[in-house]
């Protein structure tokens, strides 16, 4: 007869995490390092990449990262904290890049005033574009906003508006590598606290309200379109902002900016980075879009790639990175019999 | 004369790439965003089975609709069973799984006009002087007849009677014996088997591209959103309703603009009815 053992695996705050919380956060140097340790290791380490990088491919790479880490913010915070699965970054994109690409080879403006502009009323077509499906939850956002980058790709192609097929192609190139890098470097890193911040108040409560059960916050007497539309809009502002970088840092814009990577790439590097953290997705692009550019000779590969990495996470890692570290980071555990 | 025969034939294509997604989603209420790579995905290997392994063009056809129906009896036991109940992973994973076979088929050289199936007959014939090719008329009778089979199924078998007590009332239909997974396992082997069907029925009038493969989600779903997600009476008027409007816009403003006759309509019905054309029961709890 086989001895039953049960075990579980219990876990406990650390010590210092207990205290970090607390009052002793700001009068112990250990208790404030636990705190500012990991947030100052991101900061740094974003801010000295662009030193570290070994040649201007790298740099570009990390230009890269930038836009492709604010898509993914933005999907984990609309995903996660909103309920709107956005299958749709590369609408953000397209639109962000194109209204760029307007003011600058229409209108003549400078690009310091262009990708502000772009972002702005680039930002609010996308709201008004996604308006009908925001009533609703369920399958309905998720498949309008898939659709809208083909058909706005199509509708370019098939009028043969603006370049048609071959895009704008002389747009003004931002020549700057260094200012480049740490203009996106820092607009990510103040997305991403500036998000953290702003779900933690009361505004995040209504938002993952609607997430869980949208008819107690109708019952409370808010309008949850109203508050969707809110979240919508800050997120189609980071994008539209990527869009409207990419196009100045390629000096182009034009339908490969509608393409497939920017709406399945967010979800991927959400998925990798730990979803509902806001902080994983950017971890999550980090550790992605190196492996992705080394795997650049394989073309379309690279979206089964992306898609794969998905399907496995889900399956066998739902936690993802960023969760399973702060876990890790703030709590011990042990076997215990049962 | 033409407009009416050939809107009737589009509405018909419409309802066969749409039937497996609302069959599909109805019982298992996941819904299935590999659909288009499915039927890419069938008559893919259909094309293999004929061109490379030169099998007999039945048994090709046979042996694609099976194998996808298997592939998509496996999506649901291997992925969605482990995220139902989730909104946000169940769309995230069949959505990647779907870009996951798209992307990889096109990554093994599925583009230009090469991908082609042979018609079940050539030939055309006159309706009312209008010429229309056997093929039409095959879709045209191949849709009848899945639909005749569909309902027979849910009607007088065992298992289909099942499957649409899961899909009214998914707590009764546990507490009579029928298992929701297993049902909701059926349902997704069953829509990509029906999505196979639709594949090799229709693609034999066009080329087997990647592209083709997203439009016809987008169509599924556009027809299943319009007709009320979960109706199946609402599935085939919104088939129709959409496919005139397609010929519609086809024959009068220009060819580019189908799909975006799909999205005005979803839009309209989201604005005006979001529960669809025939979702009645359910606007109270979709309506929010």
């Amino acid at each position: 007869m086989t001895k039953e053992t049960l075990r579980r695996k219990e876990r406990l705050d650390r010590g210092v995490k207990v205290r970090a919380d607390t009052i002793y956060a700001v009068s112990s140097a250990k208790e404030a390092l636990f705190l500012v340790a990991p947030r100052a290791v991101l900061i740094v380490g974003l801010l000295a990449a662009p030193l570290i990088a070994p040649n201007l491919y790298w740099q570009k790479v990390i230009c890269l990262i930038g836009v492709y880490a604010l898509l993914a913010i933005g999907f984990d915070f609309l995903a996660y904290y909103t309920g709107l699965v956005c299958l749709g970054g590369a609408m953000f994109i397209g639109i962000g890049a194109y209204m760029a690409g307007i003011f600058n080879m229409y209108l003549g403006l400078d690009p310091v005033v262009t990708i502000p502009l772009a972002t702005i009323i680039g930002a609010t077509i996308c709201t008004l574009l996604l308006l009908p499906a925001l009533p609703l939850r369920g399958v309905y956002f998720a498949i309008i906003s898939f659709v809208y980058p083909l058909i706005l790709a199509r509708i370019i192609c098939a009028t043969n508006i603006l370049g048609g097929t071959d895009g704008l192609y002389d747009v003004d190139i931002l020549l700057n590598v260094w200012t480049n890098q740490y203009l996106v470097l820092i607009v990510v890193l103040l997305c991403c606290f500036g998000l953290r911040k702003l779900v933690n108040e009361d505004i995040g409560l209504v938002l993952r309200g609607i997430k869980d059960n949208d008819q107690a916050i109708r019952a409370s007497g808010m309008s949850i379109t109203h508050y969707k539309a809110m979240a919508v809009f800050i997120t189609a502002l980071m994008g539209c902002f990527g869009g409207a970088y990419l196009a100045h840092l390629y000096g182009f814009c034009g339908i490969s900016l509608f393409a497939m990577d920017f709406s399945i790439f967010p979800l991927a590097a959400t998925v990798v980075g730990g979803p509902a953290t806001l902080v994983g997705p950017l971890l999550g692009t980090i550790i992605l879009i190196p492996i992705s550019e080394t795997l650049r000779a394989f073309g379309a590969l690279r979206i089964v790639f992306y898609s794969v990495v998905i399907v496995l996470f889900i399956i066998f890692w739902s936690e993802g990175l960023l969760n399973w570290g702060r876990r890790r980071y703030e709590q011990f555990e042990h076997w215990v019999r049962v | 004369m033409s407009l009416v025969i050939y809107g009737v034939i589009n509405s018909l294509i419409l309802a066969l790439m749409a039937i497996g997604f609302a069959l599909a989603y109805s019982v298992s209420r996941v819904p299935n965003f590999a659909h288009g790579a499915l039927y890419i995905l069938s008559a893919y290997l259909c094309w293999i089975f004929l061109n490379e392994l030169g099998l007999n063009y039945v048994l090709c056809i046979v042996l694609s609709i099976v194998i996808t129906a298997i592939v998509g009896w496996l999506i649901y036991e291997l992925v969605l069973i482990r995220v139902r109940g989730m909104p946000t992973s169940e769309i995230i994973a069949s959505f990647s799984i779907g870009v996951a076979i798209l992307e990889f088929l096109r990554w093994q050289g599925l583009r230009g006009g090469t991908y082609t199936l042979p018609t079940f007959a050539p030939g055309t014939i006159y309706l009312l002087e209008v010429p229309v090719d056997l093929q039409r008329i095959s879709v045209v009778g191949i849709a009848v007849l899945v639909t005749v089979l569909i309902w027979l199924f849910t009607h007088y078998n065992r298992i289909g009677l099942g499957l649409r007590a899961i899909a009214q009332d998914e707590r009764a239909a546990l507490m009579l014996g029928i298992g929701s997974d297993r049902a909701a396992s059926i349902a997704l082997a069953l829509g990509s088997a029906l999505a196979g069907v639709a594949a090799i029925v229709i693609l034999p009038l066009g080329n087997i591209t990647v592209t083709t493969g997203y439009e016809v989600l987008i169509f599924a779903i556009a027809v299943c959103i319009c007709g009320g997600l979960g109706s199946w009476t609402g599935t085939i008027v919104a088939a129709f309703v959409i496919g005139f409007a397609q010929i519609l816009t086809v024959s009068f403003i220009a060819p580019h603009y189908q799909m975006v006759v799909a999205l005005l309509a979803v839009i309209l019905i989201l604005i005006f009815k979001p529960s669809g054309l025939f979702g009645t029961q359910k606007e109270l709890e979709e309506r929010v």
